[in-house]
């Protein structure tokens, strides 16, 4: 059997990818940038009978069809959003690890940031309130009482620990 | 006999604790000592009784006791004692006990060590866990009995699943468990909290060490999750995003919210509401964790939909307790008193930042698990959420995190000062700044993220080590008195030095194994070298063994650089005939804090075996940083303050008080 040699890969940058691969030595196309590109697209692609792994980390058998078919459609020439295209169309949505954008999904999308700007707001709104009940921020906040001042006092008038005596 | 015994002790126990979910209640209500105090000897006595039926099963597993059908389901006679014993929890039934087991075991805690909680608080407290304690006993009696007999017993089991069969997974469920059921006692001291419509800072104090405790062991069990799919399930990824992982994640981010505003809850008073939320928020996500894995309902909608007597009964259980507290929440939180005022640039002010950004996170953890549940129940569309989508909408969320990390713990309470805090930090920026340049140089032209997250995650570690030096006047001041200052530092404050700086560690590894990866792919066979990362891989010889319940391939490779021999590693693939399923057993190699990692494929009719050899620099920091962490939790709990237990507020400190 022919050895196929030099495939180790710099992989792309990504926030936090799982590098986990399934990949068969007998997929690998031979044009490095290619298989680049593969390897990429095979990771935002789910394995439909598998529980939450792409197609990339994957050992079952339609995970490894679905490679090839990858590795098929770039060979033939397929941007990468032809062959997303492409396996949408036969397999449906279901198959997008990442899923895009539509009726269904936009709430999806939109929660996250959603939560974090509902959670700002709600701070603002607070700390707005709070402003307004204390008469000036400065008197209600950061003055001292009568007690703190002379408790302080007595602290300034003692020697510090760390002073060599 | 032993079966009936600990079925019989598990009924018990659920009669204790009937008992100690209502006459503490009734005994707070009347003020009658008596009837408070038992809680205590019922919480107690539950504890003996459960453990008694833990042992039992442990027993049935331990002797093979093939007459009862959780033994026979999930055991062999041949199998190594240690996953005899671990096998108990490596299946529903049993690891539901061990949940109900590790419940008690608290409740059974603060029993014993609650003396200084005020009476009727702690009698509430421990009513509240016996009400949690009674649903899951019910639970398991009902639907997951582990003790149900075979009429005709079969002379061998079926064996446990061979993937489960490993020491990871022998201390993973047990430590996991600690860390999801010690949110139990922050969510039953918050209930307890709201029924009696009284919190204060002592509260906070009270809380605190169980709530460190519980997130000590959460990290540590997900930590060890990790590490244990890295090398078990032979892919080298060690984090998936799977709904099964996002349910110990989310429990781990409330929890590490908590945490920071029970800080600000102690010190200053204030996040009395929000804390409150978030104690219940914590464990709610436990209970939900507990049911997206238990019930089945991840695999399928439809497998749930088929058999939903448990998933029912577990999903009952969390709208009653999340429901009910929530609801009580509702109503009485209003009657909680505010306190503490501060100016948005405080400490205060930046553990709310961080509260708002850790639930966020968690929140999108939350909708990225249960989102594509809802839609398939909903309109019947099934789509997919996975890596992808959580990489785009969870790290832009710890990105500003991390870079306000090291500022928390240089402002001041009530008011800080931004810039003051910025100049301390100076050393700190400077060294990320280095770390920048000198890895895009030694990249060369790589792409501009990696250079940039680790300089984020120097400026991290530097600045927690900044923190110290402050603290400790380091470079100041003569070395003695530094050594003096550093041993009078309290021990949470180095807690809180080694947390924060894990949190840069694991953040380092984490760039360093996705950026600079290497990896080869391929056939070989006996008398191959294959080049990868500066070290050489030659494989020696592929021979067959017969392990106690399993035949193996294994495949023995040299490892060399420059020619000299390192030393070997034996990777294998394990075939399991009880089951007819193969397991891939990784060989690792430790350099330092990298690893070389080879796993097996298949082997071809001409003798080559296909294999995959990564090389992983430093990813090892992955798990060092989480254990860094939960050290730093560990100092914590064992600082001064907290070991004394929460003292009655000193006469001359009143005058204090009074002012928030």
């Amino acid at each position: 059997m022919k050895r196929i040699i030099s495939c180790v890969f710099a992989l792309a940058v990504m926030a936090v990818s799982p590098s986990a691969y399934a990949v068969q030595p007998d997929e690998i196309m031979s044009d490095p940038a290619k298989e680049l590109r593969a390897r990429d697209l095979s990771r935002e692609l789910r394995c439909m009978v598998c529980q939450n792994q792409s197609i990339d980390d994957s050992e079952a058998p339609l995970a490894r069809d679905l490679r090839l078919l990858v590795r098929e459609r770039i060979a033939a020439g397929d941007s990468d959003a032809q062959v997303i295209d492409f396996l949408v169309a036969r397999y449906g949505e279901f198959v997008l690890l990442k899923p895009r954008l539509n009726s269904h999904t936009w709430l999806l999308w939109l929660l996250p940031p959603l939560a974090l700007a509902g959670g700002g707001f709600a701070l603002w709104v607070n700390g707005r309130r709070r402003t307004k009940a204390g008469t000036s921020q400065d008197d209600a906040l950061f003055a001292l009482t009568a007690d703190e001042e002379t408790r302080l006092e007595r602290l300034i008038a003692e020697p510090s620990p760390d002073k060599p005596v | 006999m032993i079966a009936e015994a600990g079925h019989y002790a598990l009924v018990l126990a659920l009669a204790l604790a009937l008992i100690q979910s209502t006459l503490p209640i009734l005994g707070a209500r009347w003020r009658d000592a008596a009837l408070m105090n038992v809680a205590r000897s019922a919480a107690l006595a539950q504890l003996l009784f459960v453990g008694a039926s833990f042992a039992a099963l442990v027993t049935l597993h331990v002797t093979s006791d093939f007459s009862v059908v959780n033994v026979f389901e999930n055991s062999h006679s041949l199998k190594p004692l240690i996953y005899k014993i671990t096998g108990v929890w490596g299946n529903h039934e049993g690891s539901m006990l061990l949940w109900v087991s590790i419940l008690a075991l608290f409740g059974g805690l603060v029993a014993l060590f609650g003396n200084n909680l005020p009476l009727s608080l702690r009698a509430h407290v421990l009513a509240v866990q016996a009400w949690v304690a009674s649903a899951f006993y019910l639970f398991i009696l009902i639907t997951s009995n582990p003790f149900l007999r075979i009429a005709n017993p079969p002379i061998e089991g079926r064996d446990l699943n061979p993937v489960l069969q490993d020491i990871g997974l022998a201390v993973h469920p047990p430590m996991l468990y600690l860390g999801y059921v010690g949110f139990s006692i922050s969510f039953s001291f918050a209930v307890a909290a709201l029924i009696e419509g009284r919190i204060d800072a002592a509260w906070a104090r009270w809380v605190r060490p169980w709530t460190l405790m519980a997130w000590i062991f959460l990290t540590l069990g997900i930590a060890m999750g990790s590490y244990w799919a890295y090398y078990e399930l032979g892919w080298g990824g060690w984090w998936f995003w799977d709904p099964v992982e996002n349910a110990s994640l989310m429990p781990w981010l409330a929890g590490t919210a908590l945490l920071h505003s029970l800080v600000v809850m102690e010190k200053r008073n204030a996040l009395k509401v929000w804390t409150i939320l978030l104690s219940i928020l914590a464990f709610s996500l436990s209970l939900l964790g507990t049911f997206l894995v238990r019930s089945g309902v991840l695999t399928s909608v439809h497998a749930f939909a088929t058999d939903p007597t448990r998933g029912v009964f577990i999903l009952l259980i969390l709208c009653i307790f999340i429901g009910g507290s929530l609801s009580l929440y509702a109503w009485r939180a209003s009657a909680l008193k505010q306190g503490g005022l501060f100016a948005p640039i405080s400490r205060e002010g930046a553990l709310v930042l961080n509260n708002l950004l850790l639930t966020t996170a968690c929140a999108t953890v939350f909708i990225g698990t249960l989102y594509p549940l809802a839609l398939e129940v909903i309109t019947g569309d099934k789509i997919s959420v996975g890596a992808p989508f959580f990489n785009l909408t969870f790290g832009p969320l710890f990105l500003p995190l991390m870079i306000a990390v090291p500022f928390g713990p240089l402002l001041a309470w009530k008011r800080g000062d931004l810039l003051g805090a910025a100049q301390r930090l100076m050393a700190a920026g400077i060294a990320a700044l280095v770390m920048v340049a000198v890895v895009w140089a030694w990249t060369s032209g790589g792409g501009a993220f990696a250079p940039l997250a680790i300089g984020l995650a120097v400026f991290v570690i530097a600045g927690a080590l900044s923190d110290l030096v402050e603290r400790t006047g380091l470079f100041r001041m003569p070395l003695g008195i530094t050594w003096r200052r550093a041993r009078g530092l309290p021990r949470s404050t180095w807690g809180t030095v080694f947390a924060h700086a894990g949190v840069g560690v694991a953040l380092i590894g984490i760039v360093c194994e996705t950026t600079w990866n290497s990896e080869y792919i391929g056939s070989m066979k006996s008398g191959d070298v294959i080049p990868i990362a500066g070290y050489q891989m030659k494989l020696d010889s592929v021979t067959q063994h017969q392990g106690p319940n399993f035949r193996e391939m294994v495949a023995q490779f040299s490892v060399l650089v420059h020619g000299e021999p390192l030393g070997t590693m034996t990777p294998s693939k394990r075939n399991f005939s009880t089951r007819a399923a193969t397991t891939t057993e990784a060989a690792l190699m430790t350099r330092g804090a990298s690893q070389l990692y080879i796993s097996l494929g298949e082997v071809t009719n001409d003798g080559t075996v296909a294999v995959r050899i990564y090389h992983k620099p430093l990813v090892l920091l992955i798990w060092f940083g989480p254990v860094l962490m939960a050290f730093g939790g560990m100092l914590s709990l064992s600082d001064r303050r907290l070991r004394v237990g929460a003292p009655k507020p000193a006469k001359s400190l009143r005058g204090l008080q009074a002012a928030e």
